[in-house]
């Protein structure tokens, strides 16, 4: 049985325009895979495929080798999809106990409990914990999400993801809107993700893509224009085309 | 930096001792407020009816953030379920109370399957006009409502066999304050659990709540219907006390009084919707006593006061005056 | 037949009166987003003047009307100015408690002044005059109603696709930033869109006096069939708001008349249907 993420002829279109021509990628476990492309070539199109929120009109998408194409949204995340957003989307009211806490009761098939407390699960606050500290979040466990700096708002964001112990882990552009004295902090918390995750990384800054990434994708206009390892992307000329000949990034 | 640095350990410690105060308070305040106040009763358990009402809409809006101008359907209900229980099956009250929960509780699920789907404005619109066919249903049902005339003359047997509803309504208050503090409890149950913590993520952001696999429109239906549940205790318990149900119990007004009373205290806090109630009823008990005819005028002011003041509502209060005095 | 077709003048009249007080609502709903739930209290205040100036005054039904909707304009500018602007930034919550604020002070400052009677309007015996339709009579009243509707409508339209300030509000309603960033001055037009609304609501107050009677509650006891006219008919849009309008006034009156025990229900169930199945209304776009 083929182990991690299968997808195969993968299409779908809004209206009349394809947004996604016959795709097929495999992402193995602890593979670390970066999609890129110019603006508008379905890189969240994808990633919305991928993750339930729009449906494909044709293809498979095997996960384990099972097929998730038919599940709803919330049904992937417990078979083992996860994605961070694009714009961070958190509790903003919540700490960031409580931001990481959510996602485990969630997992843990908890949050329809009414008789027992939230953060009296001795098992799920010690997990936290040890998130916290990977993260190096401990000394924020307290605050407001809605007070911490954006750069520490993404670390939340990755930390609450990985809470739901995926199997497949989308990053919507992990460093967008993040300042370059804080976009280390992203690094080096991708590069600290476990080793047996599959990871699939969207991004636009070609620096992270570099530092992270053992293989990389270049979508344009929602088909695969190639795929291989960091070097031999750049020494693509229709890469280089792509990205060197003006069209925009 | 320090401020901030201090305050999580004193929030993280009201928060463990938080689960013992509001009904260790409201208790207190009630066992004051029935001897300082004890040709008032009366109004006293009115106050009291409404505080267990404003509770089970804090839970939907408060905590889940379900923004609804119809909440008297669910109160409406509690009442007729208890009145007609009173009238043709048994007059024990707890029977009432709980035949009230289970009207209140029907109500809000068969229209939340509907509600839960609707966002805003479009949500105010129907769970408003939810209230006004439930409002017109009775007023056209003569045969079992009596119509616009009401139920004749709801009167409910001694409490357990024993305590009998009095004339000065001193077991009439007795029995609204337990039920206020069972309310109480069971909220702040709800609120700590991780059902309650959830709620919370989905008025933060229901998207993320998705995304993190929360079956998020089963999730709010839960909450509302167990918001109903409670609406239809404190309408059972209204007609209980009051020995009258009339269609008035579907009004606008009382919705929107409710929101009014929350907001006023500080919604997403259990003792925001307790404080808020007291407040505003007070108020206007105190204004209508004072020119029957003007006082409008007062909670009109008291309002705007409020939202261009005190956004947080009145709860926030201490809180800003603190951050005033350290600033200076 | 004739009972259907004078259902439908009545209920057209009907609709008339509930679009002109809902239209300005509608605009600065999906133009400003607030909910604004002291709308009616424009439309009480305007029969309030034009109860006063027809009674006490003895002005003549059209000069009253006129000066009375210019009255409540001049005042809903200061309003705007001072407490509406501040209100746009508020939540929804915090729009309600505040609109609903205004309300009460309205109402109460009306009651201080006029007591919580009824507030005739005297109008010219002309209006009183059966006009013969062929069907059925009625009286000329029904007709000015319809006939300011439809002037209504046609003025909007004509302001909104093709005077400049149209333009600006289309692009303001559209997309508020960049209206802001192609130079518009927003906040010039929502204060006249504002006014404009009130004004309206006012007129609609004054012609609909006979149909919905003013009385200092009026704002209360009608705001949820104005925000209703506007949920349906879709927020920013008023050809949604006229066809919302005259189809609830239709359907209203239709319930009324042929099913006198179930006609409310009949209607608010009509009204959860549509709002279920179209949550942005007849003609509003998705948000």
């Amino acid at each position: 049985m083929a182990q991690g993420l299968a997808i195969n002829g993968l299409c779908t279109s809004f209206g009349g325009l394809q947004v996604a021509r016959d795709v097929t990628v495999t992402l193995p476990p602890g593979s670390r895979t970066a999609l890129i492309g110019p603006n508008g070539a379905g890189k969240t199109t994808f990633a919305n495929l991928i993750t339930g929120v729009l449906q494909p009109s044709s293809g498979t998408i095997l996960l384990d080798g099972q097929d998730i194409a038919g599940l709803s949204e919330a049904a992937r995340v417990r078979v083992g999809i996860a994605k961070t957003f694009q714009i961070t989307n958190l509790f903003k009211d919540l700490t960031v106990r409580e931001n990481l806490r959510l996602p485990m009761l969630e997992r843990t098939g908890l949050t329809s409990r009414i008789f027992c407390r939230a953060d009296k699960n001795q098992e799920i606050e010690a997990e936290i914990l040890q998130l916290l500290t990977d993260f190096k979040l401990a000394p924020l466990a307290d605050r407001r999400v809605r007070s911490l700096a954006y750069g520490q708002q993404r670390l939340v964001e990755l930390a609450l993801t990985l809470a739901l112990k995926p199997k497949i882990l989308i990053l919507d552009e992990p460093a967008a809107g993040v300042p370059s004295t804080e976009s280390h902090l992203v690094v080096e918390a991708i590069k600290r993700l476990p080793a047996d995750l599959s990871v699939l990384i969207i991004e636009h800054d070609m620096q992270l893509v570099f530092d992270v990434a053992d293989r990389i994708i270049v979508l344009v206009n929602g088909a695969v224009l190639m795929e291989g390892r960091p070097d031999e992307v750049t020494a693509d000329p229709r890469v280089q085309e792509l990205y060197l000949g003006g069209v925009h990034a | 930096m320090s401020e901030l640095a201090t305050r999580p350990s004193v929030r993280t410690a009201a928060l463990s001792l938080g689960s013992i105060w509001p009904v260790a308070v409201v208790a207190l305040g009630a066992g004051a407020a029935f001897f300082l106040f004890p040709y008032d009763l009366a109004f006293l358990t009115r106050i009291v009816i409404m505080m267990v009402f404003v509770l089970s809409f804090d839970l939907i809006l408060g905590y889940a953030g379900i923004a609804t101008l119809g909440h008297a359907a669910m109160y409406g209900c509690g009442a007729y379920a208890a009145g007609l229980v009173a009238l043709h099956i048994s007059p024990d009250p707890l029977l009432g109370l709980v035949f009230g929960a289970l009207g209140g509780a029907l109500i809000a699920w068969l229209s939340g399957l509907v509600l839960m789907r609707a966002h805003g404005m479009t949500l105010l619109m129907i769970s408003i006009a939810v209230t006004m066919v439930l409002q017109e249903a009775a007023s056209k049902a003569r045969w079992l409502t009596g119509g616009a005339d009401g139920l004749p003359g709801v009167s409910v047997s001694p409490i357990f066999g024993w305590f009998e509803f009095d004339f000065v309504g001193q077991v009439a208050f007795i029995y609204s304050v337990c039920v206020l503090v069972a309310v109480l409890v069971f909220c702040q149950l709800v609120v700590g659990s991780p059902f309650g913590l959830a709620l919370k993520g989905i008025k933060g952001s229901p998207s993320r709540m998705r995304a993190i696999g929360t079956p998020v429109y089963r999730r709010k239906v839960t909450i509302y219907v167990l918001a109903g549940a409670i609406a239809g205790i404190a309408g059972a318990l209204a007609a209980q006390v009051t020995g009258l149900v009339g269609i008035e119990v579907f009004n606008f007004s009382l919705s929107a009084d409710v929101m009014v009373m929350l907001i006023l205290g500080g919604a997403g806090r259990l003792y925001g919707a307790i404080i808020g109630t007291l407040i505003f009823m007070v108020v206007h008990h105190v204004a209508a006593a004072i020119d029957p005819f003007n006082w409008l005028f007062v909670i009109g002011a008291m309002l705007l006061v409020v939202v261009f003041a005190l956004p947080q509502g009145l709860i926030s209060l201490p809180d800003r005056l603190i951050r005033t005095f350290r600033r200076t | 037949m004739s009972v259907l077709l004078s259902i439908l003048v009545d209920g057209v009249a009907y609709g008339m009166i509930l679009f002109m007080i809902s239209v300005g609502l509608s605009i600065t709903m999906g133009l400003m987003r607030v909910i604004n739930l002291a709308h009616g209290g424009f439309a009480l205040i305007g029969g309030a003047i034009a109860h006063v100036l027809t009674m006490f005054f003895g002005l003549s039904f059209i000069p009253a009307s006129v000066l009375a909707v210019m009255l409540v304009v001049a005042a809903a500018a200061p309003m705007e100015r001072l407490l509406y602007r501040h209100i746009y930034g508020f939540d929804e919550l915090g729009q309600v408690l505040a609109t609903v604020g205004i309300v009460f002070l309205m109402i109460a400052t009306v009651n201080l002044f006029l007591g919580s009677t009824i507030l005739p309007i005297r109008s010219p015996q002309l209006f009183a005059a059966p006009v013969d339709l062929g069907f059925r009579t009625l009286p000329f009243h029904r007709l000015v109603v319809i006939a300011a509707g439809i002037l209504v409508l046609a003025g909007l339209w004509l302001l909104i696709e093709k005077t400049r300030f149209g333009i600006y509000l289309r692009a303001a309603v559209d997309n508020k930033n960049a209206a802001a960033s192609l130079g518009i001055n927003t906040a010039r037009i929502y204060l006249v869109a504002f006014c404009l609304g009130a004004g309206l609501a006012a007129l609609g107050g004054i012609l609909g006096a006979e149909l919905l009677p003013v009385e200092a509650y009026y704002p209360l006891r009608y705001m949820v069939l104005f925000l209703i006219v506007v949920a349906v008919g879709g927020l920013g849009s008023v050809l949604g708001s006229f066809c919302a309008a005259l189809g609830l006034g239709i359907l209203d009156t239709f319930g009324r008349y042929m099913l006198p025990d179930v006609g409310t229900i009949f209607f608010f169930l009509a009204i959860i249907m549509v709002l279920a199945l179209r949550p942005n209304g007849l003609m509003g776009r998705a948000q």
